[in-house]
């Protein structure tokens, strides 16, 4: 990381006040604007849309580069990662399983 | 104010099982911020002025790999859409209250305290909602902030050989699961997933905000299409 502290201090508040406006939006507003449907329903498929976007390309290409072979130890224990996500649903599952096998990887 | 104090208390012991997720996650993250290189203060201001678990991991991993400040703020943002959800569905419950107290539950809106909360007034009408709401979003906001100082502490004792910031997208994925409920979502994940891969190169990390909205429009389109060929059924 190679940002002045001022620059990271302005982004925590630039952040927190986007999150504070977002989350008084409607606490604000009932009584004066309902919310659209077409709005709610777009705001369904954030969460796997942005997460996915941060996730994939982390192990696909971790080095900017795109990588899918059985030297790239981040695609394999990330994939070994995803099968005990998708069966735990548990976050400490999930880094226990992935980070192990991340470990063993890199010392092989 | 005995039927405040009973309900508010109800609040409290419902919260109370979610926190085994929570402080965990939140000690993780008090440990990435301090790898990525961020000071103790700055660690905890994240964890309390941001308030957003999710958002922090992203912050830290765009931070790791020198994003660009906008595209780490427009990222954060995104990420937190969802609480406008969550006000527009609390709303109706809080109405009556001075704009300033629906300020502080606005602030303490957590994916957890929402979940729980909401639940219990689909169900029940004679709640009060404010006692309760305070109970589950109080307890959550006082675990968050403790947890994540305590992985702050911890986070400095950890050196960067460990490779701890593959974290991130593990966390991300135990997040991104439960997320894919049906194959609107789905595709969304999946076209997210892969313009993000395409467009890695762009300057700035634009590919990640490039990514979220195509993701988004394609499962909004997947659904409406979705929509569309049960209603031919029917009919």
């Amino acid at each position: 990381m190679n940002l002045k502290p001022e620059i990271i201090w302005g982004l925590i508040l630039v952040i927190a006040l986007g999150n504070f406006l977002l989350r008084f939006s409607f606490l604000y507003l009932f009584g004066r604007v309902e919310a659209p449907q077409w709005l709610t329903r777009l705001l369904r498929f954030v969460p796997a849309a942005v997460l996915s976007a941060l996730v994939i390309p982390a192990l696909v290409a971790p080095k900017n580069i795109i990588d899918i072979s059985l030297g790239n130890e981040r695609l394999i224990a990330g994939l070994a990662g995803m099968l005990a996500a998708w069966y735990s649903k548990n976050i400490l599952a999930t880094l226990a399983v992935g980070l192990t096998i991340f470990w063993i990887l890199r010392l092989i | 104010m005995h039927a405040f104090h009973k309900d508010f208390l109800a609040g409290v012991r419902e919260i109370i099982p979610i926190l085994l997720g929570v402080i965990p996650f939140a000690m993780i993250s008090g440990v990435s911020a301090v790898a990525v290189g961020l000071t103790g203060c700055q660690a905890m201001g994240m964890a309390a002025f941001v308030f957003a678990g999710a958002s922090q991991f992203a912050i830290y991993q765009l931070l790791a790999i020198n994003a660009s400040p906008i595209v780490i703020v427009m990222t954060a943002w995104i990420i937190n859409l969802r609480f406008i959800m969550y006000s527009a569905s609390l709303a109706p419950y809080f109405q009556k209250l001075p704009t300033r107290t629906r300020s502080l539950l606005a602030y303490l809106i957590t994916d957890q305290a929402y979940a729980v909360s909401i639940n219990r007034f689909d169900k029940e009408e004679t709640v009060n909602h404010q006692a309760y709401y305070l109970g589950t979003a109080v307890v959550m906001a006082a675990a968050w902030y403790f947890s994540s100082l305590v992985g702050i502490v911890l986070g400095s004792q950890i050196p960067a050989s460990w490779g701890l910031d593959f974290a991130f997208p593990l966390t991300f994925m135990a997040l991104m699961m439960p997320a894919i409920k049906d194959r609107p979502t789905a595709v969304a994940a999946i076209v997210g997933g892969s313009i993000a891969v395409i467009s890695k190169p762009l300057p700035y990390n634009l590919g990640l905000i490039l990514a979220a909205v195509t993701g988004i429009l394609s499962g909004f389109a997947a659904e409406t299409l979705q929509n569309q060929i049960h209603l031919r059924k029917i009919l």
